[in-house]
C-alpha cells in the first residue's frame, strides 16, 4: 500500500514538475518574443498603427454590429453545406455501372470547386450572375456570397463525408441488405448515421474555414465585419480596427477548435472501447 | 488525459499571459520601462534610446536654406520619388500617345508628365530643384501609402483626400486639388434626372472603400439602404453596368473618365456641395513630421499662386463647371 501511495506521490510531483516547466518555459520563449517585438526601432510606430486604444473603441461597436452579415452568412452556408454536401456525397457513392455518368459530375464538381480560389467563385457569382439577366438585379450580393461559400465548401465536405462512408465496414451493408433493407433504406438507416458521427469532427473543422471565409464576401460589396474595419482603417489611417476583426474571430473560433478536440478524443476514447 | 489537461491549462496560462501583457504594453505610451522590469533577459538593442527624430522636425519652417535641393532627405539620394496606385487611371495619368508602356505602368504612364497628377508631380519636383530625369515613380496601394515603416517614396500623389484623422499618421500636404464628389448612373435610371438629394433617399449606391466617396453616401446622401463599398472603382463600376445598385459616387474627374470610357450608357447626375460635406482637397501623403513636408507645401504654394495648379485643372480636368450641383 506504501509503495502504491509512494509512487502515486512520485507521479503527481513529476506532473507538476512538468506542468511548471512548460509553463516557465511558455513564459521565457513569448516574453522573449514580446520583448524583442516591443523594443524594435519601429515598435513605437507599429504600437501606433496596431494598437491605438482611441481607434479601438471607436471602431469596435460597428465591428462587432457588422459581424451580424458574416453571422448569417455562415449560418446559411454551413445549413446549406450539410445538405448538400451530404447530396453530393451520396451521388459519388452510388454503385453500379448505369450511375457512372452522376458519379463522374459530383467527382468534377469536388474537383473543380476545391481548384477554384473562394474569392474567385465569389467574384463569379457576385458580377457574373446579375448580368446574365436571369435573376432581379436587386438581388442583395449577400445571397451570391452564401451560393458561392456553399459551392466551395460542399466540395470539401462532400469528401469529408465519403471518407465517413466509406469508413463504415461493408459487412454493415451487407447485414442490413440480408434483413431485407433496400440498398437505399441500408444508406439510409444504417450507413450514414454510422458515418456522420464519425465526421463530426473533420466537419467542425471545415466550418472554422468557411466562417473565416465569410469575409471575402466583402470583395463583391457587402459590407461586413471585415469590410467594416477597411473603412474604419482608411477613414483614421490605422490598422487597429483589424485588430478587432481578429479578437471577435479569436472569441469566435477558439471555443469551437477546442469543443473539436473534445469531440475527437471522445471518439478516440470510443473506439479504443473505453467508456463513452 | 491528464498530460492533455496539463497542456490545455498551460496553454490557456500562457494565451492569458501573452494577452494581458500586449494590452498593459498597448496602453503604455512606451514599453521601455515593462521591458526593465520583466525577468526574461533578451538583447535589447535601443531599448533606452528613444524613436529617433519623432518630433526634431515638427518645429521646423520652410526655409530657403532647408528646402535647397542638396538638404533634402531622400529615400535615394539625388532622386525625387513619388508614389501612386498601379494601374494609374486617367485623367489624373495618362498613357503615351504612342502607346509604348512604361514597366510596371497600366493604363496611364506616370513618367510622361501628362494627366493632372503626373503633371503636379513634375511641376512639385521643378520647383524643388529636379529635372525630369531626377524624377522617379514607384507603385504604392493606397493602404501602404500609411502603413507603419520606412517609406519607399517621398512623396505620394494618389488622389488621397484629406482628413484631419489621416493628418495623425501621416503628414498631408496643402491641397493641390480642390473638387466635389459626383454621382454616375446608367442613362436610363430613373435616378438620372435627379436634381436634388432628396430625389436619392431609397436607393442603394455603391463606392470604393476607404474613399471620401463612401463618407459622401453616408454623411450627405444618407440613404435608406445599405450603401455597397468595393475594394476598388472598377468593380463598382461592374456592380453598376449589371444593375446591381442605382448609382455610384466617385471625385468629378473620375467620373468623367467612367462616363466617357470605362462604362457605356452612363452619365454623371450631379455633384455634391456644401450639405456639411467638408471642402474636398486632395493631398500629397508623406511620412510622419517628414522634413520634406514643408518644402512641399511651398512648392504648392508657389504653383498656385502663379496659376499652374489651375492651368494643369483646366489642361486635364476641363469638364467642372458642365455639371450641375444637386440640391438638398
Amino acid at each position: 500500500m506504501t509503495t502504491i501511495d509512494a509512487r502515486r506521490r512520485h507521479e503527481r510531483r513529476r506532473a507538476l514538475r512538468a506542468s511548471a516547466l512548460a509553463l516557465g518555459s511558455t513564459i521565457v520563449v513569448f516574453g522573449g518574443l514580446i520583448l524583442l517585438v516591443v523594443n524594435s526601432p519601429g515598435w513605437a510606430e507599429v504600437q501606433r498603427s496596431f494598437l491605438d486604444d482611441r481607434v479601438f473603441a471607436d471602431a469596435l461597436p460597428s465591428v462587432v454590429r457588422s459581424f451580424a452579415v458574416n453571422i448569417q452568412l455562415f449560418v446559411a452556408a454551413e445549413v446549406l453545406v450539410l445538405v448538400f454536401g451530404l447530396f453530393i456525397a451520396v451521388l459519388r457513392s452510388l454503385p453500379g455501372p448505369v450511375f457512372f455518368p452522376v458519379r463522374i459530375m459530383a467527382t468534377v464538381y469536388a474537383d473543380i470547386f476545391r481548384a477554384i480560389p473562394g474569392v474567385l467563385v465569389i467574384f463569379l457569382l457576385g458580377f457574373g450572375i446579375p448580368g446574365l439577366g436571369l435573376v432581379d438585379p436587386k438581388t442583395p450580393s449577400i445571397i451570391y456570397g452564401v451560393a458561392a461559400l456553399t459551392l466551395v465548401y460542399s466540395a470539401y465536405v462532400s469528401e469529408v463525408y465519403r471518407a465517413g462512408i466509406d469508413s463504415v465496414h461493408p459487412s454493415q451493408d451487407a447485414a442490413a441488405r440480408s434483413l431485407g433493407l433496400s440498398r437505399w433504406q441500408s444508406l439510409r438507416h444504417v450507413v450514414i448515421p454510422q458515418a456522420i458521427r464519425r465526421v463530426i469532427p473533420p466537419l467542425l473543422n471545415d466550418f472554422i474555414g468557411l466562417q473565416k471565409d465569410t469575409v471575402l464576401v466583402s470583395f463583391i460589396g457587402v459590407v461586413e465585419i471585415f469590410r467594416q474595419a477597411q473603412i474604419k482603417q482608411a477613414a483614421a489611417f490605422n490598422f487597429t480596427p483589424y485588430m478587432a476583426v481578429a479578437l471577435v474571430f479569436v472569441v469566435l473560433t477558439i471555443p469551437l477548435a477546442r469543443l473539436t478536440d473534445v469531440l475527437i478524443a471522445r471518439d478516440r476514447r470510443r473506439a479504443a472501447g473505453g467508456k463513452a | 488525459m491528464r498530460s492533455n489537461l496539463g497542456t490545455a491549462v498551460v496553454g490557456a496560462i500562457a494565451i492569458v499571459v501573452v494577452v494581458a501583457l500586449v494590452i498593459a504594453l498597448g496602453s503604455r505610451s512606451s514599453g521601455g520601462t515593462a521591458a526593465s522590469s520583466a525577468p526574461a533577459t533578451v538583447a535589447a538593442s535601443g531599448a533606452t534610446s528613444e524613436s529617433p527624430s519623432a518630433s526634431a522636425s515638427e518645429a521646423a519652417s520652410p526655409s530657403s536654406t532647408a528646402c535647397a535641393k542638396e538638404s533634402l532627405t531622400l529615400v535615394t539620394p539625388g532622386k525625387f520619388t513619388i508614389g501612386t496606385d498601379n494601374p494609374a487611371y486617367p485623367p489624373y495619368f495618362l498613357e503615351n500617345p504612342d502607346k509604348h508602356k512604361t514597366e510596371p505602368w497600366e493604363l496611364g504612364d506616370p513618367t510622361n508628365a501628362t494627366g493632372f497628377e503626373s503633371a503636379v508631380g513634375y511641376a512639385i519636383a521643378d520647383k524643388l530643384g529636379f529635372t525630369r530625369d531626377e524624377v522617379a515613380w514607384v507603385v504604392v496601394p493606397f493602404a501602404n501609402s500609411f502603413a507603419p515603416g520606412a517609406k519607399n517614396f517621398d512623396i505620394d500623389l494618389n488622389q488621397v483626400s484629406f482628413k484631419p484623422e489621416r493628418a495623425q499618421t501621416a503628414d498631408l500636404s496643402d491641397g493641390y486639388y480642390f473638387g466635389n464628389q459626383s454621382l454616375v448612373v446608367m442613362k436610363d435610371s430613373p435616378l438620372a434626372s435627379a436634381t436634388s438629394i432628396a430625389a436619392l433617399k431609397d436607393h442603394t449606391f455603391g463606392a470604393q472603400v476607404g474613399t471620401t466617396s463612401y463618407d459622401t453616401i453616408v454623411n450627405v446622401i444618407k440613404p435608406s439602404k445599405d450603401p455597397a463599398v468595393y475594394d476598388t472603382n472598377d468593380a463598382a463600376i461592374e456592380a453598376l453596368g449589371k444593375g446591381t445598385i442605382d448609382g455610384i459616387v466617385v471625385d468629378l474627374p473620375t467620373a468623367d473618365f467612367i462616363t466617357n470610357v470605362q462604362l457605356e450608357n452612363s452619365k454623371i447626375v450631379g455633384q455634391f456641395e456644401g450639405a456639411g460635406a467638408t471642402p474636398e482637397h486632395f493631398s500629397a501623403v508623406l511620412a510622419k513630421s517628414s522634413p520634406l513636408t514643408p518644402c512641399v507645401n511651398s512648392a504648392i504654394a508657389a504653383l498656385d499662386s502663379e496659376g499652374t495648379l489651375d492651368a494643369l485643372a483646366s489642361q486635364f480636368l476641363p469638364f467642372q463647371d458642365a455639371v450641375p450641383v444637386f440640391g438638398p
